[in-house]
């Protein structure tokens, strides 16, 4: 048949054959049908490499200008100006994580191990409701209701703990500090490494989980020996996915942060390094010419960072794809 | 045998018990002298120190009532289990708050005015976000519409042509990184390529649409992707039986079973995006005017009206808040909204898949 | 070493259905007992909640009571925990510890009860159990390797090593040979008629040739029809409920008329 078809194609000389016919409609309506599927698959492909490549063009003239016209059209030269801000990025997302990760390993065992099963599904979902509150809505929330409300914590810790570097310095008068930013960042990952985590434990194998409970392990001896060695991996694949939602986050901190441009561990005072992100949109409505430029390879920065956080658990996850598929 | 037999030869079956009210008690009792505390430590009732206070005096007693009539084990084995479920409950706290301040701010102004007048000319009270009602339908449907097909046809092809060939596999490599593409770099993106196809500043509903596209087109096809799998495959053999073409078969078998779990996956896609905001600052810009032209001039979405009412205020602040809040609220519940229809949806009409 | 198990009306549910009914049973010490019967007529049930691992599955609850020399397991007071410490369990399919060694997960029971057991109890603790569970000479070289690279027959035999480093005074066994070649079910039968010398040995097998083989009693088991539960039809020496049963429908399982 596509022997026929392609001579018929390929020979111009080739009368039709009158056995065949045309070419069969129905053929043709696969290969048409093909072709779009596989035309929309490659336009995701032609896309991300557009992300990459407008990013680098419309970025470059920063990346590649006279420093000194950086600081003077500029917001300066262009390393020394985007380092606090990744710094920011990472800081602010890497103290969201440690709240997040054991509040939502401790919630998806809630739901896998504790609640009874019939609960799980609902006590899953309210959670999940979580991720449906619009990062914006929690930017309100977060300045306007938290930060207010965790001063007198703050000023606790400082008074207390001071002599740690992170509670030292000044407090903050409104909270609006990188800790409040930790706490809400934390809040909005919290839905995915649970869902991810979650995920996992109900799938650690009931025999194992069985084996240990028969040689009289308690319920949590019993986790600690058939599910968390099962689940590491994907309890590390989670933690990088929320880490890479909590490096992009934009919002939140764009409305609680005043940020500046220093290097601090201090996470309690005014002075706070901002997030390459709620630079970026604090920015960029007034931004024009080379400022613009600037502020889209900062946007290339964080696409960097993000893409070898996700790269990670995504090589993560695989390996633990193979490594049970050999199970 | 000698040593274990020595040690654990003794043992009876029965064990001492912390009675089933222990935990109830302690935790009431820990309440009430949590709260006690912490009126004595700052004078005044906080309810976060109280809180703590309870808590900790909970775990503590507990720990130490097991460990003496339970035993270690135990005791390590209920420390876990509380501190579980104290993990379940601070997650609810958020929750609870973003609920209910949101709910208690955002009525002031949730009126007809809200949803009938736009910002233009408005200084001060009054004034309505229907122009970012209308943005975000106008904004978000766009993005539905340029997303839908592609990511619709790309699952289509990797659950059924691709065969795990390497086109296959690094569409879905990349599927998965445009799934951690920051949102405002979509924006930027979606700014960037306005600016070399238009012309430089170019802002318009249909960048902020090529923003979302970006963020929602690998969610669609990762939801399609998942339940085109789920379609059994006895129902393509039977169709190729009948002489049906591939095509057909997946335009008139596969994705009818599958096509309940499709629109819900899609309205989930719909509800994740709608509330974005970075890519819309950058990519739309601000209006206080309705705009009915996707393609020409600034647009507002409710998202992006939020965050413009409380982070550009006029000198009387409260009324932007309340605004700001009315924006919140109704966010929240459209997003509510759509995951409900959408679960609805995939749980009423769900194939039978026999698992 | 070893305890004598009775049941006396002993009921299953699962929720509201009844899984198990009314099952009185004795189970001799220092000898195998093996539960035959057609699938789903409640034998795996039944030997679960002979240690209460019944209770891992939602919604499981038993009426009646199971005493291990005269002491009630579901009494008030009694500790689940400390009733699988005295009557350990074998699996349906091997399930060693994949993320252990051979030597830590023989040790896996142990720890638990004492953190601090010195090294050389230890070692002899191990090579004491993998003796019993006959593996020691196949594996005393690579102790320190994962269980899981052992044959089927071995993580099985791992796996009852592993329950008899508890020391047990009762042994259950839930289908242990069903994933099992016919070698590695010879070596786990050779096993179980040296381990009756000091334990008691529940077996659920569905081998009636494996039950003539290895066990001195014989329980049958049987359902009137899917969702009805599962009764004790009769129990008696092994010789004799497979020469002259007092029932027909013994009779007829034994004889392969159905089942």
């Amino acid at each position: 048949m596509t022997q026929k078809l392609t001579r018929a194609l390929t020979d111009p000389g080739a009368g039709p054959d009158p056995s065949s016919g045309m070419p069969d409609p129905k053929r043709r309506g696969d290969r048409i049908f093909r072709g779009f599927a596989m035309g929309a698959g490659i336009t995701i492909l032609v896309i991300l490499a557009l992300v990459a490549t407008f990013l680098l063009v419309q970025g470059s003239p920063a990346l590649f200008a006279d420093p000194a016209k950086l600081i003077s059209q500029g917001y300066g030269e262009f390393l020394p100006w985007v380092l606090p801000y990744a710094f920011g990025t990472i800081w602010a997302a890497v103290l969201a994580l440690l709240f997040a990760v054991p509040v939502s390993i401790g919630i998806a065992l809630f739901i896998s191990h504790y609640a009874p099963r019939r609960l799980a599904q609902p006590l899953g979902y309210v959670i999940d409701l979580l991720a449906a509150v619009p990062s914006v809505v929690f930017g309100l929330w977060g300045s306007l209701v938290l930060a207010p409300a965790a001063v007198p914590l703050y000023e606790w810790l400082n008074a207390n703990l001071g002599f740690i570097p992170l509670f030292s310095g000044q407090v903050s008068g409104g909270g609006r500090n990188m800790f409040t930013i930790a706490i809400v960042l934390a809040t909005m990952i919290l839905p995915i490494i649970t869902s991810l985590c979650r995920e996992v434990f109900l799938q650690a194998p009931r025999l194992h989980e069985e084996a240990a409970l028969a040689l009289g392990a308690t319920r949590w001896e019993m986790i600690k020996m058939a599910v968390f060695p099962f689940a590491r991996p994907g309890i590390i694949a989670a933690v990088m996915l929320g880490l890479g939602r909590a490096l992009g986050e934009t919002m939140a901190v764009t409305m609680i942060l005043s940020g500046s441009r220093n290097i601090t561990f201090e996470v309690l005072t005014s002075q706070n390094p901002n997030t390459i992100a709620a630079t970026i949109a604090q920015n960029f409505p007034e931004a024009f010419g080379l400022k613009t430029s600037q502020l889209i390879a900062a946007g290339l920065v964080l696409f960097l960072i993000t893409l070898v956080v996700n790269m990670i658990a995504r090589w993560i996850v695989s390996r633990r794809a193979e490594y049970s598929g050999a199970n | 045998m000698t040593t274990i037999t020595h040690r654990l030869g003794s043992e009876t079956l029965t064990a001492g018990r912390l009675p089933r009210a222990t935990t109830p008690s302690v935790a009431v009792a820990s309440i009430i002298i949590g709260y006690a505390l912490a009126v004595l430590a700052s004078g005044e009732g906080n309810i976060g120190l109280a809180t703590l206070f309870a808590f900790v005096l909970f775990l503590v007693t507990i720990e130490i009532a097991t460990r003496i009539v339970e035993g270690p084990r135990q005791a390590a084995d209920r420390r876990a289990g509380n501190l579980i479920a104290g993990a379940f409950l601070l997650a609810l706290v958020p929750l609870g708050s973003v609920t209910w301040v949101t709910v208690s701010k955002g009525l002031a102004r949730f009126d007809a005015a809200f949803f009938s007048q736009s910002m233009r000319n408005v200084v001060g009270e009054g004034g309505g976000a229907i122009h970012a009602v209308y943005g975000t339908l106008y904004v978000t449907g766009m993005a539905t519409l340029i997303s839908v097909p592609i990511g619709l046809l790309t699952a289509v092809y990797l659950a059924e042509y691709g065969a795990r060939n390497r086109l296959s596999k690094s569409i879905t490599f990349f599927v998965d990184v445009m799934t951690g593409v920051p949102s405002i770099v979509a924006g930027l993106f979606a700014y960037a390529l306005m600016g070399i196809l238009v012309g430089p500043g170019t802002k318009s509903g249909f960048s902020g649409s090529i923003a979302l596209s970006v963020l929602m087109i690998p969610v669609v096809v990762r939801a399609c992707e998942e339940l085109l799998r789920l379609v059994p495959n006895e129902l393509r053999e039977a169709a190729y039986a009948l002489g049906v073409p591939k095509w057909l078969t997946i335009v008139r078998v596969v994705i009818p079973t599958a096509i309940s779990g499709i629109i819900s996956g899609i309205i989930l896609s719909i509800a994740r995006v709608i509330g974005e905001t970075a890519p819309l600052l950058i990519a739309m810009g601000f209006t206080a005017s309705m705009n009915n032209n996707v393609f020409a001039n600034p647009m507002m979405t409710l998202p992006v009206f939020v965050y413009d009412s409380y982070a550009h205020p006029g000198t009387d602040v409260q009324p932007y808040l309340d605004r700001a809040w009315a924006g919140a609220l109704t966010l929240i519940l459209i997003v509510m909204i759509l995951n409900l229809i959408g679960r609805l949806i995939a749980r009423r009409f769900a194939p039978k898949t026999g698992r | 070493m070893s305890k004598r198990i009775e049941t006396t009306d002993l009921n299953v549910y699962y929720g509201d259905f009844r899984a198990v009914e009314d099952v009185t049973i004795t189970i001799q010490p220092r000898a195998v007992t093996a539960f035959i019967g057609p699938s789903g007529c409640g034998k795996s049930t039944f030997l679960r909640t002979l240690n209460r691992m019944h209770e891992v599955i939602p919604g499981a609850r038993v009426e009646g009571e199971v005493l291990l020399d005269g002491e009630n397991l579901y009494g008030a007071g009694v500790d689940p925990v400390r009733v699988r410490r005295q009557v350990g369990m074998v699996f349906q399919r091997p399930n060693p510890f994949p993320t252990m060694s051979i030597k830590e997960n023989v040790l896996a029971g142990i720890k638990l009860n004492f953190n601090r057991m010195p090294r050389n109890e230890q070692d002899e603790l191990v090579e004491r159990s993998l003796r019993s569970a006959n593996l020691w000479e196949e594996v005393k070289n690579r102790l320190e390797l994962p269980g899981s690279g052992l044959s089927g027959g071995q993580q099985q035999r791992l796996c009852i090593a592993r329950a008899i480093a508890m020391a047990p005074e009762v042994l259950l066994m839930d289908e242990p040979c069903s994933a099992l070649d016919p070698i590695s079910t010879l070596a786990i039968e050779d096993l179980m008629s040296e381990l009756k010398e000091k334990y008691t040995i529940v077996i659920v097998t569905h081998n009636m040739q494996q039950a003539a083989r290895v066990s001195d009693t014989t329980a049958f088991f049987n359902i009137a029809g899917t969702g009805s539960p599962g009764r004790l039809i009769e129990s008696g020496p092994t010789d004799k409920i497979f020469s002259t049963p007092d029932v027909k429908a013994t009779e007829d399982y034994i004889s392969g008329r159905f089942g």
